[in-house]
This record gives structure tokens, sequence and C-alpha cells, in this order.
């Protein structure tokens, strides 16, 4: 055991890569909301892409390391303290045996990543260290006091000391979409300015504002769904899906998101505009 | 078939049939394309997820020209029993909307040789098809926020049964005490796609 959770924060979750290719017995991929910034922890800290990290929503997680540690945070600036000294994102930090790190509240953005050089290491399941918040596949949300185990170091050195990366947006996020399946089912485009709702989770991030009228009504036999969908239900705000999205729906989709945008989408703060544009 | 966007990872496909949208998936997977990283099929589509930056237009070309078999999809296996206490909380409404009894319903709905068509909604929920047509009913106006597990329900062309408690429209018509999903079982799913089911009614 190499570290402990002294306080999760708002949630604190393990995410990788998710489980892929599993659609044939109802199980969706899950993993990193942000996988950006996900996969830019583990390049940091050299580890192999598929590594576990803390997920951390809104900052508030406080760790000790039980042994001599490197780590990296990415995503969501939350400012970061060890034993009372500040250290930087998207940067290697070295935590002695003993050593407590502490997350502020982030100023933007949600997620926050804390990748560990050695990766976590709890019991896959079904391949993969992802909490499914939907299915409820996975490893348990992080308690407060939990001990998790840490892989052995890597062979690879880290490449670099710091990464140059772009902060989560504080203003309206700009989501570029492709339009379809069910584009025709709109009276109008998506150029709404939307307000992300606290109703956002992993599973989706809900928009409110004027709503969109269908020009059918038709119901929609169900069909797949992919991260990023932004599928309009009969009430017309529409929700964008995430990592955690379910497999099938039966309202239609009338557009998707790009896929390197989800991961800024993933970052949106309850409150923040949202705009889509079209690509 | 026609494609249709998805997105920049991803093209939907859509078909006439269930049969020909469970045969394209399993055309799809057997062609083990290096780009696909899922296959999901569903009631008249197969959604075909691929790595980013794949070439979506090659993706088309290629899922068209597949050779796509129009005989339904069958494990040659014997029959799945599940046990079904017939107590669910919606006999009634099904048996007045099909216009049989009760008792006629629970004949048919255990007469029938099921069939599981794909998985879905959620882990080790199988969409069971074949079933005699008589059962078709609509999905309930509201839907419960909370089915339990084991429940046992109608919608549609389909049946099936909740695998863990969730939200849920089906009509339901019993339970059973099979396992529908188990994480830690080789494999967690009872029930794979092509898989036959029958329903065994039992006393509590």
């Amino acid at each position: 055991m190499s570290l402990t959770v002294l306080a999760t924060g708002p949630r604190a979750l393990l995410q990788d890569a998710g489980r892929v290719g599993l659609a044939s017995i109802g199980v969706g991929r899950s993993g990193a909301a942000d996988r950006a910034a996900w996969a830019l922890g583990n390049r940091l800290v050299a580890n192999p892409p598929d590594a576990a990290s803390v997920e951390v929503l809104l900052g508030g997680l406080r760790v000790r390391a039980e042994r001599n540690l490197t780590v990296a945070l990415t995503g969501a600036p939350a400012q970061a303290v060890v034993d009372g000294k500040p250290m930087g994102h998207n940067a290697l930090i070295p935590l002695r045996a003993g050593a407590e790190l502490a997350l502020g509240t982030p100023d933007r953005g949600l997620r926050t990543y804390l990748a560990v050089r050695g990766g976590i290491v709890v019991d896959p399941v079904l391949g993969s260290r992802s909490t499914d918040t939907l299915s409820g596949i996975g490893p348990p949300p992080l308690e407060d006091g939990v001990l998790l185990p840490v892989g052995l170091t890597p062979a690879d050195h880290p490449p670099a000391d710091v990464a140059p990366v772009r902060l989560p947006e504080a203003g309206p996020a700009v989501l570029r979409f492709v339009p379809g399946p069910r584009d025709r089912r709109l009276t109008a485009p998506v150029t709404t300015t939307w307000t992300a709702s606290d109703r956002s989770d992993r599973i989706g991030l809900r928009l409110t504002g004027k709503p969109l009228h269908r020009t059918d009504d038709a119901e929609l036999p169900s069909e797949g769904l992919v991260r990023g969908a932004i599928q309009l239900p009969p009430g017309g705000e529409p929700v964008l899906f995430l990592a955690d999205h379910p497999l099938t729906g039966g309202y239609p989709v009338v557009g998707v998101v790009r896929d390197a945008d989800v991961d800024r989408a993933a970052q949106v703060r309850p409150g923040q505009p949202v705009r889509f544009r079209q690509t | 078939m026609k494609a249709l966007s998805c997105g920049d990872a991803a093209v939907l496909f859509e078909v006439g049939t269930l049969d020909e949208a469970v045969a394209l998936a399993a055309a799809v997977r057997a062609a083990e394309l290096s780009v696909v990283v899922d296959v999901v099929p569903a009631a008249r589509t197969v959604l075909v997820v691929t790595a980013p930056g794949a070439d979506l237009g090659a993706l088309r070309r290629t899922v068209s020209g597949l050779p796509v078999s129009d005989a339904a999809v069958t494990r040659e296996a014997d029959p799945v029993e599940i046990s079904v206490v017939y107590d669910g909380p919606d006999l009634d409404e099904i048996a007045s909307f099909t216009g049989l009894t009760v008792d006629e319903v629970i004949a048919v709905h255990t007469g029938s040789g099921w069939r599981v068509a794909f998985a879905g909604f959620s882990p080790g929920f199988a969409y069971l098809v074949d079933g005699d047509p008589r059962l078709q009913v609509p999905r309930r106006d509201e839907p419960r926020t909370r089915v339990p597990a084991g429940a046992v329900g109608l919608a549609g062309e389909f049946s099936a049964v909740y695998p863990r408690a969730t939200p849920g429209g089906w009509q339901l018509l019993g339970h059973t005490d099979a396992t529908l999903w188990d994480t830690d079982r080789d494999p967690p799913a009872l029930l794979a796609p092509g898989d036959r089911v029958r329903f065994v009614q039992v006393e509590r």
C-alpha cells in the first residue's frame, strides 16, 4: 500500500482507459471523463498509457505518500500544496514518504487527475480499473482513509519535468460538433447559448436554455449512443453524453461533439455557458 | 442499408429489420477491422465505434460491402431455462391490451421459443425476440423509477429480464431468481446474443 486517501473532496474515482469492446454483454466503456488530461498525467510520470489515476471532482483531495512517490496533476488547476508548499500542475511532483498532498478548489474546470508513477493497481474488473457510475461496475468511489496500492516503478523515465497545456475555459465553452444522425428532427440548428446544469454528471452534461423543438415526435427505436452525442429529449433541452453514457437511447441524437472536444466538455462547470459550433 | 453521420469516431448504419441489424453486427465483428473498437446493434441500427482519427469514408465502404447472412443468428446450444413466478404488477394490463386472459398470457410467454437478439441498456440486459406476436405491448406511459432485479417484462417485440434494479418502462409479467449478471462469474452475463431462452412457470 503506497498512497493513503485522507480526504476525497466532493468525489474521487479511479479511472483509466475504460472497458473497450464489451457492448455485446451490455457494458459501456466508461474511463476518464477528460481523456486528454488523464493521458497527459500518465505521459508525465512515464506510466504505461493505460495506467489508472485518481479523477478528482472539484478538488478537495488530500493524500499521504506511504513511500517515496512521483506524481503529476493534470486537468482542472486545483491549487496544490505538499506539506504547505505550493506545487504546479502538469509537472512532476516528488512526494517523500509521509508527505501530504492537498488540493484546493479549482477556479476553472471540474476534474483534476492525480497520476502516480507506477499507476494505481487495485484489482481490475473486466479489464479496467474505471468506476462506471451508470452500471456500478468497477472499484467503488474512493473513501476517506482508503489505502491505494501503487504499481512497480516503470522502466521508462519521465520525458520532461513540465508540459505546456491549455487551461480549461473559464468563460463560454465552444464545442465543435458534426450534425446527425437525426438532425432532420430539428426545427433550428443547435446554435443557442446553453447553461450547464448542476444535474450534470459523468453520464452527461445536462444543458438548460430555450428549448429546441423537434419536427417529428414519432418515437425512435432505441439505437447505439456515442460519447459526445447531443441527445434531444422531448423537453427540448439537450444532454451531451460523457464517459458513462448508456449504450443505447431512444431519443434523437441531433449532433455529435468532436472526440477531442468531449474532453473539454467534461471540464465544464455547472452554470458555465456552452455553445455548439457546427463543423 | 443507410450510413448515418455520428460524429468523428463512429458511423451509425440503419437497416430495415432487427434480424438484419443483428446479422450486420455479427458480420462487422467477424471482419475484425482494426479501426473498430466496438459494435452496438439495436432494433434497426448498428453503431460502429472507431478509434479517433479513423477514415470513416473507408469504414462506410467496407461495412457496406460486407457479406451479411440473412439467417437469424442462433447458437446451437440447449435453451437457457429461466424459472418465473408470474406475479407482475402489469399482468392485468397486458391481458387487457392483448385481448388474452392472464392464464393465456402466461401460456404464450412460456410457450414461445425466445432468442437473444442483442444486449444493451445495462450489463447483462438481453433483448429477447421470436416471441409470440400476440405479446406485443407498448411501454408504460410513465416509466417506473425503480424496477427490481429479476423482473421479467415485455415491450414492443421484446421480452427481457432486468439484471439489476434500475428505472424502467417495460410492462412487468413476473420475476425470476436467476442471476442475469455477476461480474465475478465468467462469463458475467447469463445470456449472450444468439442464445435461445425458455421461460418456465414456477409457483412462489
